[in-house]
């Protein structure tokens, strides 16, 4: 099984530059397991765990599109790939005069 | 340093004119690795909000789709602050995901929707490091030229 998965800019220090890298996983959490054991520290990038009960989400301001929908629409980590299946990382482009801690 | 087309200047002074008082947004596009901000694109505010702005998702993916399909990327990404300086603040440093870019903020805090000067400044923002550059406008961007 191989989804091709695109990397943006800013997250390409942890694919040796490469635009796109292949990977594997049945769900987008498994996706994103797999690209950690080939490129670690990436997960740290696109997941985190606010709140415990919860488990890890998708972080607010990076965006993951699956075949070109958002997957937060879709189910999010459970989101469910298949070989072939196009997976697009983009950062949120977004701020604002607001100085109230909105981030994370 | 940012070199501009007067054109595309007084393109997003409008656009932040136009939206105020909530933030106005948008990139400039231009062939990658070129530095040369060529096509300016007008996002919508999806937060639409005068303290924060945010491109939708769904636009957001479309842009870069085309822009990857033209081999370009965000050369400027701007914003407008419409009640405070032309500064980035925590939440620009903090949420500022494209290395390439040089960050540009209007601000139309003096004259509103009206007609007026506006402070518009250019920033690199690298891993939460700010750096203000100097602006130049210019009636064309020079040729491109050929090998």
């Amino acid at each position: 099984m191989a989804i091709e998965v695109r990397i943006p800019t800013i997250l390409r220090t942890y694919t040796d530059g490469e635009k796109a890298v292949s990977a594997d996983g049945a769900s987008l959490s498994a996706l994103i397991d797999d690209l950690e054991a080939h490129h670690p520290g990436i997960k740290d990038r696109l997941v985190e765990t606010k709140d415990a009960d919860k488990g890890p989400e998708l972080r607010r301001f990076v965006n993951v599109y699956l075949n070109d929908e958002d997957v937060r629409f879709i189910g999010g980590l459970t989101a469910e790939l298949k070989d072939g299946d196009q997976v697009v990382v983009l950062p949120a482009v977004a701020g604002g005069a607001e100085t109230r801690q909105r981030i994370r | 340093m940012l070199t501009i087309e007067q054109a595309t200047y007084d393109a997003i002074v409008a656009h932040a004119k136009r939206d105020h008082p909530d933030e106005a947004c948008g990139i400039v596009a231009g062939p990658e690795g070129s530095d040369r901000p060529e096509r300016h694109v007008e996002m919508v505010n999806a937060a639409g909000s005068p303290t924060f702005y945010e491109f939708d998702s769904t636009d957001l993916f479309a842009l870069y789709k085309e822009m990857d399909d033209r081999d370009e990327e965000p050369v400027v990404v701007y914003h407008s602050h419409t009640a405070t300086e032309a500064y980035p603040s925590r939440t620009d440093i903090g949420l500022a995901q494209e290395p390439h870019a040089h960050y540009v903020l209007v601000s139309t805090r003096e004259h509103g929707n009206n007609d007026g000067p506006v402070e518009f400044r250019s920033y690199r923002i690298l891993d939460g490091e700010v750096t203000e550059e100097e602006v130049t406008v210019v009636d064309r961007l020079d040729p491109v030229r050929s090998a």
